[in-house]
């Protein structure tokens, strides 16, 4: 057991990235987004059994009937005044955030370190929490993509999400059954990369930008001895050697995973999404499966990382992947 | 003139003066219990409230469609929509939290010199020395780091709740412009105390900016088209080939003045287009697949 090791004998360490004052938002994200996350998906559960339920109702009844989860009473009326019954809800959130704020500020201070120093490297030299992610993923691509291409990705990614989801369904409800491709690939990207980048990075990054388990000891003396690979390396062909043949190996390797995810993808949208595949134009589908396969390459390139040793797949004169 | 004019008697309580007489001054300043009652009715109430302040359902719209910082809400609105479990209320907490950003951020820029060495020190002065200084510092930093928070998950929810889609496409596009100032907000922020946290930050953070490809010296293609330290993308970010000066001051610019300027102007379109696309999205009722036109496929319908 790692937690046995000397190294982790007390939570000193863990304490110390929690109670960062500079931390303390990821912390609270981290109890934010599982709570939201349940809280959609409660409300998401409750629609999709309506839905079950008039679903195998005959058209003509299924119309009669009330749509929404909300209680709904005979008399009432459809609308309300916004003053007083959205104002005064926007009141009280103002207040218990502005109350919330003061204490917050009062109770913790603002991080301030030494002068900048140019010749006094910070290590770990950390990027504020949100940016996280980001270099987190420097790790894996060099930093133009990391950097630059992904980030850049990331914001078109998320603009043209309205012009490629042909879904009419689950237009401003909360349903997990209408929406299983949609929801599922946004969670993906915002859950399960983005937010576990941040963790990754706040928690389990230390000196050098090393892995350390949360808890462990930051030892600033630590040698990582692991030789990292490039996979035409693996396969015989070194740049110094052979360019063209590397190149020629990593071109082919890297075209080969793009070739077999858009099969694979391809064979499952058709099967598991034939209403939307339908709807869709080239340009469309062309899209997310872009976005799909982009994203799926940096899980990719974590597991080779982390557990093939190896750096770059595609080496080029000018730029490596 | 006769003296005689108006109804007055010679003499005795409630008798005028001739005009311009001291005892017509008199007279009148007899009036003044009788102008303060019910100020309701008086012209300055009447100048600055359009309208009574009673529940009628009238008076209850008006209370909005008068007023210039509520008539961006309708007068009345779905019944369900006020619903919390609905919205989250993060978007109204992000701008509630801009707005304090900017009014902290007025007050920050008093006591901010952005120029190397100064700045550093003028940290220490809020810190220490100006009367809630410290506390102002604070709540600069924390809603910053909130309204990062409250935007994400603001994203969230509409992605959830499916609120981008028609007619409601372009003001996520616009969403996603204010998700990305928001963080070059926090981001040029994070530079100006001057100290090593920021300044290894903002450093990490454009070396990025060197990799640039086409534009960076030190990005794919970037050396072949005559890119050096000292004409890329980098430089022109920092004004310079180092954090220094120049960047500093052009952190201090783009934080306080150009960004929330150009949030601001997406942040109107933002709020206009949600009522001029119907208002908020939901809760709506529920849709079947069998209900959208050719929504099934035709072996299924």
């Amino acid at each position: 057991m790692i937690l046995a090791d000397p190294m982790f004998a007390d939570g000193a360490q863990l304490w110390e990235i929690v109670s960062l004052p500079d931390n303390i938002p990821i912390v609270i994200l981290l109890v934010l987004v599982p709570f939201y996350t349940w809280y959609a998906l409660r409300q998401a559960k409750q629609n999709d059994k309506l839905i079950d339920e008039l679903q195998v109702l005959d058209a003509k009844e299924a119309k009669t009937k009330h749509r929404k989860v909300q209680s709904h009473q005979k008399g009432w009326d459809e609308q309300v005044h916004v003053w007083p019954y959205l104002l005064r809800i926007e009141f009280l959130v103002a207040l218990i955030v502005t109350v919330i704020l003061i204490v917050w500020s009062i109770v913790l201070d603002a991080p301030l370190e030494e002068p900048a120093n140019p010749n006094l490297t910070m290590n770990p030299s950390k990027a504020p929490w949100y940016f996280l992610g980001l270099q987190e993923m420097l790790v894996y691509f060099d930093p133009w993509i990391a950097g630059v291409v992904m980030p850049s990705l990331i914001v078109f990614g998320l603009i043209i999400v309205p012009y490629c989801d042909v879904n009419p369904l689950g237009n401003g409800y909360y349903t997990w059954k209408q929406r299983k491709f949609s929801i599922g690939t946004f969670s993906f990207g915002f859950l399960g990369l983005w937010c576990v980048m941040i963790i990754i990075g706040v928690f389990i990054r230390g000196p050098g930008w090393m892995w350390f388990w949360p808890g462990e000891f930051w030892d600033h003396h630590r040698i990582d001895n692991e030789t990292f690979r490039h996979l035409p390396e693996l396969l015989g062909f070194t740049q110094k050697e052979s360019p063209i043949s590397t190149a020629l190996v990593g071109l082919i390797v890297l075209g080969g995973f793009v070739a077999v995810t858009s099969a694979l993808f391809h064979r499952f949208f058709t099967k598991a999404k034939p209403e939307a595949y339908a709807k869709m134009n080239i340009i469309q589908y062309a899209t997310v499966q872009f976005f799909v396969i982009t994203m799926i390459s940096l899980p990719v390139k974590m597991v080779l990382w982390h557990m093939f040793k190896i750096k770059y797949v595609l080496q080029l004169p000018w730029f490596n992947i | 003139m006769s003296v005689t004019e108006g109804p007055t008697k010679t003499g005795g309580k409630g008798e005028k003066g001739p005009p311009g007489s001291l005892k017509e001054l008199v007279e009148k300043s007899r009036e003044v219990p009788d102008l303060l009652k019910k100020p309701k009715e008086k012209q300055l109430w009447k100048s600055v409230f359009r309208h009574k302040l009673d529940g009628s359902p009238r008076n209850r719209s008006l209370a909005v469609l008068t007023n210039v910082f509520l008539h961006l809400h309708p007068a009345r609105i779905n019944r369900d929509a006020v619903k919390y479990a609905f919205t989250w209320g993060m978007g109204g907490i992000t701008f509630l939290l801009f707005v304090n950003l900017t009014l902290t951020g007025i007050f920050l820029m008093f006591y901010y010199h952005p120029s190397k060495g100064q700045a550093f020190m003028d940290i220490l002065y809020l810190t220490h020395d100006v009367p809630f200084g410290n506390l102002l510092r604070n709540m600069h930093r924390w809603a910053a780091h909130a309204m990062v928070l409250t935007v994400w998950l603001h994203m969230f929810r509409v992605f959830l709740t499916g609120s981008y889609k028609k007619p409601r496409e372009f003001n996520w596009v616009v969403g996603i412009i204010l998700l990305v100032l928001t963080l070059l907000l926090s981001f040029t922020g994070y530079l100006l105390p001057d100290d090593q946290l920021g300044f290894w930050a903002v450093t990490v953070g454009t070396n990025m900016a060197r990799a640039t490809p086409l534009l960076g010296h030190e990005g794919p293609f970037g050396a072949e088209l005559g890119f050096t330290a000292f004409n890329d993308v980098r430089f022109a970010l920092l004004g310079g080939s180092i954090v220094d000066a120049n960047a500093l001051l052009r952190a201090y610019v783009w934080h306080c003045i150009a960004i929330p300027v150009i949030a601001t102007v997406f942040m109107i379109v933002h709020f206009w287009r949600i009522r001029k696309d119907g208002g908020i999205s939901g809760p709506a009722g529920v849709v079947l697949p069998r209900e959208v036109k050719g929504w099934l496929p035709k072996d299924k319908r």
